[in-house]
């Protein structure tokens, strides 16, 4: 018998709390499919830690979302009980892990947003949310650290390195510009102080790439067009076979605990 | 004459010293107020509550941390104690102790280093090895055994050593 979906009340509070709670649990799983088949042994523990690092951060803003709904929600069923068309993570950490460098692309293009965006929330005048981003900056910040000498070493590496790369960008540029984007019920927290308005983030962030993708003898694309809807369920036909890995012992076992 | 505010504060006390005394289960020659994990012991009535900080936002040795110090205060005969895990302020290794540092030396760890080095995107670090000293050393790993540690290498004496990072 399939296990019911549960219902959640989205107030902007909640629904912000589980987009970010979203990015970091989905972010962290796809890492985590690396265990035990990255290039190098390094790598292997370095992508794993990141994911643990995230998987972290998802639990406190579930518990915090599930907090401030004030239902029988908790963080096990957010993660395990809600399907796709409910998931609000952005298009761009579901997308696969490719090879390497698509990876390592992903993992720059945020965790360079990350790490402004948890540093900029050190400010929000909603105490748990601030206090998660005290955590979650210093974690970003080592995770730029890790993606961007990739990039450059990638980039800069050989001739096929550089190609992969290079597409790997070009290919996940389109997604970049979710990030920056801000509905209804997220400009209402901006105005309250809860949340940071995520555009006065995008020069810095794109400073970042360029120093970076510059060093790598990268390029960035100029093509601005921008595909959008993992903020409101709209996903990419990834997630669903994600999702069927990540939930697949609570939809066959309901209940199931350790 | 023993007033009640004495007796309160040698219980708190005695339930600060049991819950100091558990160790990380990954780093064992250190204690948790070693690492600065232990943040406040206080007394609601008869029973205790512990707040503790975690280090990494995904570190698995949290929930081991937080059922032995209830082991640790049931033995110690305090009845039904509380772990609260608090986020604010941030964990910092700034707050390792001193003799904390020294353990992990001793221990085969090189300890961090101060914060303040920590936003460098790709600043030079200069980790000594806890074997010979030296600080002819290099990075092996950004990510080590467990999310506190980096590997290194020593180039002086060859051996390679874990690095506990400065967070």
């Amino acid at each position: 018998m399939p296990v019911a979906n549960i219902q959640v009340s989205e107030t902007p509070l909640v629904l912000y709390t589980l987009r970010r709670a979203d990015d970091a649990l989905i972010l962290g799983h796809r890492l985590s499919e690396w265990c035990g088949h990255a290039p190098m042994l390094e790598e292997d523990m370095a992508l794993s830690n990141i994911a643990l690092d995230l998987l972290g951060q998802a639990r406190e803003l579930y518990t915090y979302a599930a907090r401030v709904e004030g239902k029988d929600n908790d963080e096990d069923k957010f993660a395990y009980l809600r399907d796709v068309r409910q998931y609000r993570n952005l298009l761009l950490v579901e997308q696969p892990n490719g090879d390497f460098a698509q990876t390592l692309v992903r993992q720059f293009f945020y965790s360079a947003f990350a790490d402004l965006y948890w540093r900029a929330m050190m400010t929000s005048c909603d105490t748990t949310l601030a206090a998660i981003a005290a955590k979650s900056e210093k974690e970003s910040a080592y995770h730029l650290r890790h993606s961007s000498e990739w990039i450059i070493r990638l980039g800069d590496g050989t001739e096929e390195s550089h190609a992969r790369t290079q597409g790997a960008i070009d290919h996940l540029w389109a997604f970049t510009g979710e990030m920056f984007a801000v509905d209804d019920g997220e400009r209402g927290l901006i105005d309250a102080g809860i949340a940071i308005d995520p555009a006065t983030l995008r020069d810095r962030w794109l400073k970042t790439l360029s120093r970076v993708v510059s060093e790598a003898t990268l390029t960035l694309p100029q093509n601005n067009w921008m595909q959008q809807g993992g903020r409101v369920g709209r996903h990419s036909e990834h997630l669903g076979h994600l999702l069927s890995e990540l939930q697949s012992m609570q939809r066959t076992f309901p209940g199931l605990t350790w | 004459m023993v007033t009640v505010l004495d007796r309160d504060t040698e219980l708190r006390q005695r339930a600060w010293n049991a819950a100091a005394s558990v160790v990380d289960p990954e780093i064992p020659v250190l204690t948790i107020a070693d690492l600065g994990v232990l943040r406040d012991v206080v007394l609601l009535g008869d029973q205790v509550e512990v707040a503790i900080t975690p280090t990494y936002s995904g570190c698995p040795a949290m929930n081991m941390i937080a059922l032995e110090i209830e082991i640790a205060l049931e033995r110690a005969g305090f009845h039904r104690p509380k772990v609260r895990t608090v986020l604010s302020p941030a964990w910092t290794t700034d707050w390792m102790s001193e003799e904390g540092r020294q353990k992990l030396r001793a221990y085969g760890i090189a300890p961090p280093q101060a914060a303040s080095s920590r936003r460098a995107l790709f600043g030079a670090q200069a980790v000594a090895c806890p074997q010979c000293g030296s600080e002819n050393t290099e990075l092996l790993s950004e990510f080590g055994s467990t999310s506190c540690k980096a590997l290194w290498r020593c180039k002086s004496c060859r051996e390679p050593f874990d690095y506990f990072k400065c967070h």
